[in-house]
């Protein structure tokens, strides 16, 4: 049996056709696309057509887009520049946001450069909007609201424009973890109102090790990467050409085919909720799971049991990759700061599975089979 | 067979080698999960890979792999060794040391510190391109915390007295930090043996892919730490969060291996090759040298030829020849290179200079090709120069008065 990888929250695989696409920037098209002679000017057009291309995909300008190594570096950029560059001296996020922007806040809590308030959240994970409004409403000082759009263990989608219409009211800047979605979701940046969104090649079959930073024209910020005048003196640092081309690529595909590969992910998730509601009495899911969710992610808890604590490393030994929440805290013991927030109950073991355009039905039936001798 | 463009700015960045590019391919699309990920076989073969590459970079510095952060290139590596350690060790000073020759990202980053309050001395360099080791210690102060200096200049390829300038920072008990971008994976680099605190290198200026780079930091002797500069999910050992880019960084542990068992016999064949070029191109009139020939990268050299300007001579030959006259971080500028002003050359020597770098790839007929076309460029514009004219004719260019118009 082919092993089975449910873990696409985490990173997808490389679409053949974008590695195809980045060959010859592997090879011969090697040049530093600062160096002003012909091996120099095509790496150079190169990435200026991919800041077109990804720009026109999200409806934003190319003067917005900006490469960088990854989700985390953008959105390490975006919380940091808004406190140190744009005066927010108020933060207003959620507990169940990525480590790349948790972490970043409480540092920024930590070193006294910002307040800090969380935003409470609904029994179904969603933000409380009453609350954030009251949370900008009796905001002293200038605020930076960071929410993410999707989320990456539960898979709630944030109403962007509703916090973005709240942001303009209190005039907050509105930065949005998106490393979920891009890629994922048709965006119109044109039409909200959004400050900072961040994306990550990986997370739709691009490839890893870069990213963007959207950064709206209206604002502007300093260098979080000093050093050379790359990415117009945003961001320094050779280019990390092939993947720039990369993300481009994957993204121009993720979006040609978002309509029907959505459809098919999504119906991947909704069969395999029933097959595991058909199969299993007492399990639940996390989050919105049939309401505003992204259509990759299934959270599912199941009743804690001798067997069922040993199911994540029982679904590898029947070569069924999926994780327990984030990989990037994946290796620590403390659980998913996500699930504690949304769902103390201790008695439960949760999974979450992940999908993509590859994965099929016959992978989530022999999937509930072997569960079912799991549990 | 010839093949046009000849490629001789390897400082600026270098074909990957494809090798590299094999050893890359399988975790592009087979092996593709998140190192991150701990609980299936995906996310371990990832993990796998990148405990191997690690040793490799390892290996090549003489270092621990747990030394080893993984970067996104040399520019966050000195963002990150710089600022990492201005802020780790904020309570013991505030003084850095650097020089007036160091790479742009050394420079600005260290600017940036200046406006966050700290302090720092850039030391000039001597005429070959050296810094003064007695200037350097008359600079240390009691608040100083760090000492960076690069291993090699990216421009003229003139490489530091390292072990001389680490001596002195051990002796004062103050961190050494370095950008050892171009000399990595070119020369013998040992953590060990250099007393180096602190070290960033990249990829892409040794064969290997683009978009990844690593920070030495010492863990023995003393224990170094530095503060994050990005927060997430605290790979790294928690020094650089971020979801690893595992195909590059098995490039990059593959292009370190290469040089390693490599460096030895690419050194011998690539510095006949430079030598050959360098003594061709010398035999014109008023060619000059930039930088110390003793302690020099053996695969770079730097010329200028006196009464030609540098855009004018890249412009005779770029079609066929690329070649850039500084850093390409700053070659779309049109400004004179820092670096050949800080070595104390007038504008007009600073103007006409050329950066050769070859590569474990250039051939003598390259070279040879690359001689004959300079030459011949450098003898053309000065025929139609009027500076060399008068110069031919003895007349002292310095006394001429310029008309502003």
């Amino acid at each position: 049996m082919d092993r089975i990888y449910f873990d696409n929250a985490a990173t997808t695989t490389l679409d053949p056709k974008v590695l195809e696409t980045m060959m010859p920037y592997l090879t011969q098209h090697f040049g530093n696309p600062s160096s002003i002679y012909s091996y120099g000017r095509e790496s150079r057009l190169a990435i200026e057509n991919a800041r077109k291309s990804v720009a026109k995909i999200l409806n934003a300008h190319p003067s917005e887009i900006f490469f960088t190594s990854g989700g985390t570096e953008s959105s390490n950029t975006a919380i940091i520049t808004a406190v140190r560059d744009l005066g927010c001296k108020n933060i207003i996020s959620s507990k169940i946001e990525h480590h790349a922007t948790l972490h970043t806040v409480e540092h920024l809590h930590q070193q006294g450069e910002a307040s800090l308030n969380y935003v409470k959240l609904l029994e179904d994970g969603h933000i409380d909007m009453h609350d954030l409004e009251t949370l900008l409403a009796s905001a002293s000082e200038k605020t930076l609201v960071t929410l993410m759009h999707a989320n990456n263990e539960i898979g709630n989608i944030l109403d962007i424009d509703t916090v973005g219409e709240l942001c303009k009211k209190y005039d907050a800047i509105f930065h949005s973890d998106t490393v979920q979605t891009v890629g994922h979701f048709p965006f119109d940046l044109r039409n909200t109102h959004v400050h900072f969104i961040t994306g990550a090649g990986h997370k739709f079959h691009g490839p890893k090790g870069v990213g963007i930073l959207y950064i709206n024209e209206n604002i502007t910020i300093k260098p979080f990467v000093h050093g050379g005048s790359q990415e117009r003196n945003m961001r320094a640092g050779t280019e990390n050409l092939y993947g720039i081309v990369g993300f481009s690529k994957a993204l121009q595909l993720a979006t040609e085919h978002y309509e029907s590969d959505s459809i098919y992910i999504q119906s991947l998730k909704l069969y395999m909720s029933e097959q595991l509601k058909l199969k299993f009495d007492s399990i639940s899911f996390n989050g919105d799971v049939f309401g505003k969710s992204l259509y990759t992610v299934l959270s599912v808890n199941f009743p804690k049991t001798e067997k069922s604590e040993m199911i994540l490393f029982n679904l590898d030994i029947n070569k069924i990759c999926a994780s327990g929440g984030s990989a990037c805290t994946s290796g620590a013991d403390a659980g998913s700061h996500v699930i504690r927030a949304i769902n103390n109950n201790p008695n439960q073991v949760t999974v979450r599975f992940s999908f993509c355009k590859n994965n099929t039905k016959a992978e989530i039936d022999t999937v509930i089979n072997k569960l079912a001798e799991m549990t | 067979m010839l093949k046009l463009p000849i490629y001789l700015d390897n400082n600026a960045t270098t074909p990957m080698d494809p090798r590299v590019l094999e050893t890359m391919l399988p975790y592009f699309t087979q092996h593709f999960g998140n190192a991150a990920s701990r609980n299936h076989p995906f996310g371990w073969q990832a993990e796998e890979a990148v405990d191997y590459a690690r040793e490799q970079v390892a290996k090549l510095i003489g270092a621990d792999p747990k030394e080893i952060i993984f970067t996104s290139g040399a520019t966050e590596g000195d963002n990150l060794g710089i600022k990492g350690v201005f802020e780790m060790y904020a309570s013991k000073g505030n003084h850095i040391i650097t020089a007036t020759t160091e790479h742009k990202a050394v420079l600005d980053t260290c600017k940036h510190i200046e406006k966050l309050g700290g302090e720092v001395t850039y030391l000039e360099v001597k005429a070959n391109g050296l810094i003064d080791l007695q200037e350097l210690e008359a600079a240390i102060k009691p608040t100083t915390i760090l000492i960076s200096i690069m291993y090699a200049n990216n421009e003229i390829g003139v490489v530091q007295p390292v072990q001389e300038i680490t001596a002195i920072a051990r002796k004062h008990g103050i961190l050494f930090f370095t950008d050892a971008t171009q000399a990595v994976g070119k020369i013998p680099v040992d953590v060990n043996k250099d007393g180096i605190d602190l070290m960033t290198f990249t990829g892409h200026k040794m064969y290997g892919p683009k978009g990844i780079g690593a920070l030495y930091v010492r863990r023995k002797n003393p224990r170094v730490k530095v503060t994050a500069q990005m927060d997430g999910g605290g790979h790294e050992r928690g020094m650089r969060s971020g979801t690893l880019n595992v195909p590059g960084i098995v490039g990059f542990g593959k292009a370190c291996e290469l040089c390693r068992l490599e460096m030895e016999a690419d050194t011998t064949r690539i510095s006949v090759l430079r030598d050959k070029l360098e003594t061709e191109l010398m035999k014109l009139e008023e060619a000059y040298i930039n930088g110390t020939t003793e302690a020099r990268l053996p695969h770079v050299t730097n010329i200028s030829f006196k009464h030609v300007e540098g855009e004018g001579l890249l412009m005779g030959f770029n079609k066929n020849i690329a070649l850039s006259s500084g850093s390409a971080c700053t070659s779309a500028s049109l400004e004179p290179s820092y670096v050949l002003k800080a070595l104390g050359l007038g504008d007009d020597l600073a103007h006409s200079s050329l950066r050769f770098g070859l590569s474990r790839f250039t051939t003598e007929e390259e070279v040879d090709y690359t001689i004959k076309a300079i030459s011949e460029t450098v003898l053309k514009l000065r025929d139609m120069s009027p500076l060399w004219e008068m110069y031919k004719e003895g007349i002292d260019l310095n006394s001429i008065e310029w008309a502003h118009h």
